[in-house]
């Protein structure tokens, strides 16, 4: 992976200069269909755009307690494993990952939800605790689906590289695995029915209660890159690949935005549940659909039965 | 004024986000501020949002007439609030104190605890004054300047 390539999929794209703006058509497109949904008319587009410039101007009034370097840093670490998670999608088919980008994507995925669990506790507050600790909770429940749909994925393609595990797993395998991510989105963007951690008028707003100004807004993108690069991954393993660039970028691109079209009205129709209940939820239908595609991709002799 | 600037300005007053806060009143503003977020009036088409922290909040809107009990939060609330902020009197109550006028539990009216920009008078306001109200505070808020201490007194009716 040369230099040039690297800085291309980091500025450029999937990297700053497509996710970033894309973040916030992503945020402005799910509150302005809730909107719709609920006989509203919603925000016009370039609010997410000017709700950022606004709290960047603004400076937090600094928490008596609390840890400085930490509450700039969550935010910050957060957005910044946000954009190298999305670096790494395999958008384009000659596009060469590296074995085992799969893992350090996985992981990446995984930083911002764990910045807002410390960032819960680093803030002292009794809401961003009671935030944290559900975030943590879900966490546990989601990623044990989630883990074992991309392990699935992984071993039917008998690679660890993300642009394999992109192309290459058959449709038996591919179809309940892409099901078991799409399961797995609401609760990773924390929206209805798994706005658990977040609960807003509940816990106000969860582990980010006690951020304000400058720290926000980082939150707020973090927010929005992980709908971008989650959405991006979702879209990456059931995209067909065309070859062109120009195709391939605005077929992931237009996925991209009827999966959060999908996920703002699943919002929009649905009332938050208990912890218990997401919890119940993603160990019975998460785990049967993800240990499914994992069967299917380990049973040896399959392949032969379905053709 | 620089072309960041300006657009600070622009953004600041496109994306008003407000706190809401009881003071001790008999909730009748409460419905009325919930009429807003409805339907039928949707602030958010103007890019307003009720956020659940003051830290989150860039105008502070108080109903009540600052009883005893509750000073103590208004006071923390409005100090957790990052500059720059805008402060708005819902209904009657904070404005006068209306009919708790003269009572020994009261602290009020507002004008006397913090510094007031925008005056919406009513027992209680229509939906419609109030969202006028605040978009003139989004007005008042992006002529504001980070830091300095908000004095500056308007009249809304």
């Amino acid at each position: 992976m040369s230099w040039v390539r690297v800085f291309t999929a980091l500025l450029i794209f999937p990297g700053i200069l497509y996710a970033v703006p894309m973040a916030w058509l992503m945020l402005w497109l799910e509150r302005k269909l809730r909107a719709r949904m609920q006989g509203r008319i919603g925000p016009p587009f370039y609010q997410p755009f000017f709700d950022f410039i606004k709290l960047m101007a603004k400076n937090p009034v600094p928490r008596s307690g609390t840890d400085e370097f930490l509450m700039t840093g969550l935010p910050i670490l957060a957005v910044s494993a946000a954009l190298v998670a999305l670096a790494l999608l395999p958008v384009f088919s000659g596009s060469k990952g590296f074995a085992g980008d799969l893992v350090l994507f996985v992981a990446f995925l995984e930083v911002p939800s764990l910045c807002s669990v410390l960032a819960g506790f680093a803030s002292r507050s009794i809401f961003g605790q009671v935030g944290a600790t559900r975030e943590a909770l879900l966490s546990i429940t989601y990623n044990l689906p989630f883990l074992t749909a991309v392990v699935a994925m992984a071993y039917s393609a008998r690679s660890l590289a993300l642009v394999d595990v992109a192309s290459a797993p058959a449709l038996w395998v591919r179809a309940p695995v892409v099901a078991t991510v799409l399961l797995c989105l609401p609760v990773k963007l924390r929206i209805n029915p798994f706005s658990v951690s977040n609960a807003e008028q509940e816990i106000y707003s969860g582990p980010i209660t006690e951020f304000g100004g400058s720290q926000l807004a980082m939150w707020e993108l973090a927010h929005g890159l992980e709908w971008v690069a989650l959405t991006g991954f979702a879209a990456c393993l059931g995209l067909p690949r065309t070859g062109l660039p120009v195709i391939d970028a605005s077929l992931f691109g237009g996925l991209s935005l009827v999966i959060v079209a999908l996920l703002s009205f699943t919002a929009a129709g649905t009332a938050r549940l208990k912890v218990v209940q997401a919890a119940r939820f993603y160990w019975r239908w998460g785990m049967g659909l993800a240990l499914a595609a994992l069967i299917l991709a380990m049973l040896p002799g399959v392949e032969r039965f379905i053709r | 004024m620089g072309p960041i600037q300006n657009l600070v300005r622009i953004a600041r007053r496109r994306s008003p986000w407000l706190f809401h806060l009881n003071t001790g009143g008999c909730n009748g503003c409460d419905i009325e501020f919930s009429a807003c977020l409805t339907p039928r009036y949707d602030v958010e088409q103007a890019g307003i949002l009720l956020v659940g922290s003051p830290r989150h909040a860039d105008i502070l809107c108080v109903t009540g007439p600052v009883t005893r009990n509750t000073r103590a939060a208004l006071e923390s609330i409005h100090a957790q609030m990052p500059e720059p902020k805008v402060v708005v009197a819902v209904g009657n109550c904070p404005a006068s104190g209306d009919v708790f006028f003269g009572s020994p539990v009261i602290d009020g009216p507002l004008e006397r605890i913090l510094p007031v920009d925008i005056f919406v008078p009513g027992c209680p306001p229509r939906p419609g004054d109030l969202i006028r109200g605040i978009a003139k505070a989004a007005v008042i808020l992006s002529e504001r300047r980070n830091g300095r201490p908000s004095g500056k007194k308007g009249a809304e009716s």
